[in-house]
């Protein structure tokens, strides 16, 4: 009898180049995805040693780290940054690797970037050096981060020297209920499962909920993986990923197309395959989300208190937030919201926010970043209108780019501020020195910024006559 | 790249959970194009009030600590996959973290530069943090043939990849090893759907 195998197998398996007795297996990777944070080392470290890439083609090059969101058609101001962009041009340049510049009509956040190209397809292995590149689980792809070490191995031999991480399933069944997004669904499953849980694990995300998410929900969903400690998450492929994936740039065409489609139908796991870790959740236990901490894994309902436990992590996570123990966050005044970063800035994610502003009013105390994934998405916000419904409410477009997420640009949320924001991570100081971030869906970034304080959204439970 | 086995060195003791490499280097520090100098930001929002000063009460800058191990708290190295953060650890001047677990993207960059993470049981961890805050001039020895560490009386084993560990005792890394594989690779490219 053949060995049943998870989604995981399968497509680790297919790219298993050989295994060292004792030791890891080289894994041959198909797409590499780079930038101007993490990549110019690695460029530094093979040409020290005389190594040409291998592999040109298979790696696709963004600017989106260190990159202005207003005025990019003028130089950018601060040297470091414009260095780093500068490095990544010539980097770039010198060995033909495709490039989507600053301004490009295809720049954008890597992992927004890259999948509605459709570089990113089924079945592939896919890693950047950038710990979000989980976010490509959700075509059924092993997508995960490296470091720059490993940046250099990846143009040295297209491949990396790894250990076969171990399997974990999450199913989460039922329906959800009303305002409760994809967003929502992962915050919850951190809070619950915490921080470290994923660790040395590829976790497979199954069930109806995912099944019934959009392609751009599954990738929010995979993006936080990582906020587990996994290396990655993934999804199954399905009618939803292959419609999504037709007709991109860099799909397949025709027939090339419907071979691959009969392959990606068989990466599935098979029935009585086995997990080494599995967790069920019921989705209607699922409300809207928001964190009050300094780990993403600090996440309660937007209507529950924070909890009163006696806990020095919790302790000194408060501290930092100056929040009290056992309060609710309702009310709390806020003055910057942040609707961006790979997790939450694609079309859907604006027209949520668009659907609720919609002829409401920006609150006086608020800034708000509003800032699409890449250049497409933009593009696509103004074909729908949806520019003129964030203009009529208050609220200017920035340009793409990771922005607020790590605040590496000009984008930072000032000493001691409130942020809720849709990006990934509420470390201490991600979002700029002292600032303080609470996550959440664009659903609630958008109602907190019409009311310019944290506001429950759950439609009240009708009383029955 | 230096190559080790075995040393002895007194630690820092850095109690603090879930340790995030947003943390060990912000990203405002990120703008380098080479890998030298992170040392002097290595957990630059701990190590400095937001003035510039010293913070006195921060385990780095406390004149009764010194050596090259860092022994920190539960999940070290979790967040963003920065190799900076290993870079800065190592440029500051270690060459061991000792945790109760640490992050996989973490623990792989600390190995491709040649710091070594020691992941050994909650309690022999509190222990150690206890015996450094009562005697800053504990010393800690490590055995990485031995897969050993211990101080005063205390003794623990630690898990290592046998790849790694060879890597470490020689020098290697795993781009040499990839670079002599290359005719596998393009045998594998052959096959291959993509
Ligand atoms: S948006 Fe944030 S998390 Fe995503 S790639 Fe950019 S910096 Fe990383």
């Amino acid at each position: 009898m053949k060995m049943k195998k998870t989604l995981f197998d399968k497509v680790w398996d297919a790219h298993v180049v050989d295994s060292i007795p004792n030791g890891p297996q080289i894994l041959y990777i198909d797409k590499h995805l780079i930038h101007e944070v993490t990549s110019p080392q690695a460029f530094n470290e093979l040409k020290k040693r005389n190594i040409p890439i291998f592999r040109p083609k298979q790696i696709i090059a963004t600017a989106d780290h260190n990159t202005p969101t207003v005025d990019q058609h003028l130089p950018v101001k601060d040297e470091l940054s414009r260095n780093q962009l500068q490095q990544l041009q010539q980097n770039c340049d010198e060995h033909n690797i495709q490039l989507y510049a600053l301004g490009h009509q295809y720049n954008g956040i890597v992992h927004v970037m890259a999948p509605e190209l459709g570089i990113t397809q089924p079945g592939m292995t896919m890693v950047c050096g950038d710990s979000h590149t989980s976010t490509h689980g959700a075509f059924g792809a092993i997508a995960f981060g490296i470091g720059t070490s490993q940046v250099a191995q990846v143009f040295a031999s297209q491949s990396l020297l790894l250990k076969k991480p171990k399997k974990m399933r999450i199913t989460v069944n039922g329906n959800l209920q009303n305002n409760v997004l994809p967003k929502d669904v992962i915050l919850y499953i951190i809070s619950k499962l915490g921080t470290d849980s994923g660790t040395e694990h590829f976790i497979e995300f199954a069930g109806d909920v995912f099944e019934n998410m959009s392609m751009e929900g599954r990738m929010t969903v995979c993006n936080m993986s990582i906020e587990m400690g996994a290396r990655g998450g993934m999804i199954a492929p399905d009618e939803t990923t292959f419609a999504y994936v037709a007709g991109r740039k860099f799909a397949p065409k025709g027939a090339d197309f419907d071979k691959k489609v009969a392959y990606w139908k068989t990466l599935k796991t098979d029935a009585s395959a086995e997990f080494d870790t599995e967790y069920t959740f019921d989705a209607s236990d699922i409300t809207p989300m928001i964190t009050f901490g300094t780990n993403p894994g600090m996440g309660i309902p937007l209507t529950e208190n924070i909890p009163s436990e006696n806990d020095a992590n919790l302790e000194k996570s408060l501290q930092y937030m100056n929040f009290e123990k056992g309060t609710s966050l309702i009310g709390q005044q806020v003055n910057y919201v942040f609707i961006g970063s790979c997790t939450n800035s694609r079309i859907e994610d604006f027209r949520v926010a668009a659907n609720y502003v919609e002829g409401k009013q920006k609150a006086p105390n608020i800034n708000a970043w509003l800032v699409p994934g890449s250049q497409l998405v933009v593009q696509q916000i103004k074909e729908e209108g949806l520019d003129k419904i964030f203009e009529a409410a208050g609220f200017k477009l920035r340009q793409p780019g990771c922005s607020a997420c790590l605040a590496m640009n000009d984008d930072k949320i000032p000493d001691g501020e409130y942020c809720v924001s849709t990006s990934n991570r509420n470390f201490e100081g991600r979002q700029g020195q002292g600032s303080r971030t609470l996550l959440a869906s664009p659903l609630v970034a958008a109602a907190t910024a019409i009311a310019g304080k944290i506001v429950a959204i759950n439609t009240p439970v009708l009383e029955e006559a | 790249m230096s190559t080790f086995n075995t040393f002895t060195s007194t630690a820092f003791p850095l109690a603090v959970e879930n340790i995030d490499t947003d943390q060990i280097i912000p990203a405002r520090f990120l703008k380098a194009t080479s890998r030298d100098g992170f040392g002097e930001n290595l957990f630059r929002d701990w190590r400095y009030h937001k003035d510039g000063s010293l913070n006195a009460d921060f385990v780095l800058n406390q004149q009764q600590y010194s050596g090259s191990i860092l022994v920190a708290g539960h999940n070290f190295g979790c967040g963003s996959s920065r190799e900076h953060a290993a870079w800065a650890l190592k440029d500051f001047g270690f060459n061991v973290i000792i945790s109760s677990f640490f992050a996989d993207i973490f623990k792989g960059n600390a190995l491709n530069n040649h710091v070594l993470p020691i992941q050994v049981t909650p309690a022999f961890l509190a222990k150690l943090l206890v015996a450094i805050q009562e005697n800053p001039n504990t010393e800690i020895e490590v055995n990485l043939e031995a897969q050993t560490v211990a101080f005063g009386k205390e003794k623990a084993s630690f898990d290592i990849n046998p790849y790694k560990k060879m890597c470490l005792q020689k020098g290697y890394d795993d781009i040499d090893f990839l670079v002599s594989n290359l005719s596998k690779i393009k045998a594998f490219e052959q096959q291959h759907i993509y």
